[in-house]
């Protein structure tokens, strides 16, 4: 990642970039009318148009989604899953465990089934309920947007995720899940869908960090 | 309702039930296993945790649709004669005061042992703050863990 502006290309370049971009809609357009599923969308490095400003305004609502109780008590500092609006320490001192999935007879998939469990703050449900794994924790506890944003992009820290696959990770069934918590719990601050439209904006100008 | 078929102590157990219907219902109601308690109904005490493929799950929340087709062991098929090292050292450190939550606690003992066949205190901790015990027998539960432990250990060597 990048804190300067990239100078401007020259018009070749975004020549060169528009008939990339309008074969791409040409595709996008005509798989719109196939019966089957649409493949996730192809992130070429040719798309990724570099705006700063765009990017870090973009960015202002990842964050604030992403360290709401809804994404953020799943992303601790700590190896303990959070609880609650208030993001106060899981009952039960649940442990991240190796595969992020607990350990032992406290494993999460113990009481978090596949789906929400009816009931006022029941346990929600997904399939693959589980925290980020012990090699890759992916905080979100604690961090500052400069901080957030520079570690969502490192491939070291993320899970080797590059681009197409952070873009793809919007839809990730866990991601969702936010937005589906169970009865009792607020809801992020935006829709799905007015998140997902930042993270790919984000992504797509340069996935710029704002300034410490 | 519909038909569904529960295999519960290695004992196929048919019946008619609501595939959304918590396990633990089925277990007591229909199998007619009273060995597993209901406490809480949320997930948040232990009393109803059961063995589902070999994990503990809490049958309170855990629904019949998910435990067709798996195995489920509950207290009563832990071991044919009582003789399993948890049970066994349950028995000798006497454990219970009330008793109410202790089938959960060996469950998820049993668990624990499984996995991690000489658990530290922190271990302990680890695996069993998620069972809840009114009468404060925390300090039992964990002397007897490792009572079960050695007991294990003892019986590996001579085999």
């Amino acid at each position: 990642m990048k804190q300067d502006p990239e100078t401007r290309r020259g018009s070749f370049l975004s020549i060169k970039t528009a008939v990339v971009l309008s074969i791409f809609l040409i595709a996008a357009g005509a798989s719109a009318f196939r019966n089957d599923n649409v493949p996730p969308e192809e992130v070429k490095i040719s798309m990724i148009d570099r705006d700063s400003i765009e990017s870090v305004k973009a960015f202002e609502t990842v964050y604030k989604t992403l360290m709401s109780p809804r994404c953020m008590n799943c992303h601790p500092a700590g190896d303990v899953p959070l609880l609650g609006d208030d993001s106060h320490l899981h009952t039960m001192g649940p442990k991240r465990g190796v595969d992020g999935k607990g350990v032992y007879a406290m494993k999460c998939s113990n009481c978090h089934q596949e789906t929400n469990t009816p009931g006022l703050h029941t346990p929600p449900g997904n399939p693959d309920w589980h925290l980020p794994p012990a090699a890759m924790k992916m905080v979100f506890e604690g961090k500052s947007a400069h901080e957030l944003a520079e570690q969502l992009v490192d491939k070291k820290k993320n899970g080797n995720k590059d681009i197409k696959k952070l873009i793809e990770h919007a839809d990730d069934g866990l991601v969702l899940a936010g937005w589906n918590p169970g009865e009792g719990r607020t809801l992020p601050p935006v829709t799905h869908a007015e998140f997902k439209k930042a993270w790919i904006t984000w992504l797509k100008t340069g996935a710029y960090a704002p300034k410490k | 309702m519909a038909k569904v078929t529960l295999n519960i102590n290695n004992k196929d157990y048919p019946m008619e039930a609501d595939p959304q219907m918590p396990l633990l219902w089925a277990i007591r109601d229909l199998a007619g296993l009273k060995g597993t308690k209901y406490g809480c109904g949320v997930a948040q005490c232990g009393a109803c945790v059961v063995h589902l493929d070999g994990e503990a799950v809490r049958s309170c929340v855990t629904k019949v649709s998910r435990a067709a087709g798996k195995k489920v062991v509950t207290i009563e098929g832990l071991s044919e004669t009582n003789s399993h090292p948890v049970q066994k050292a349950w028995q000798e450190i006497d454990v219970p005061q009330c008793g109410y939550c202790h089938s959960g606690q060996i469950m998820s003992a049993a668990v624990l042992l499984r996995e991690k066949p000489n658990p530290t205190d922190q271990d302990i901790d680890d695996a069993m703050a998620g069972n809840i015990c009114r009468c404060g027998t925390y300090l039992r539960i964990r002397k007897a863990i490792h009572t079960a432990a050695e007991m294990q250990k003892k019986t590996a060597a001579k085999s």
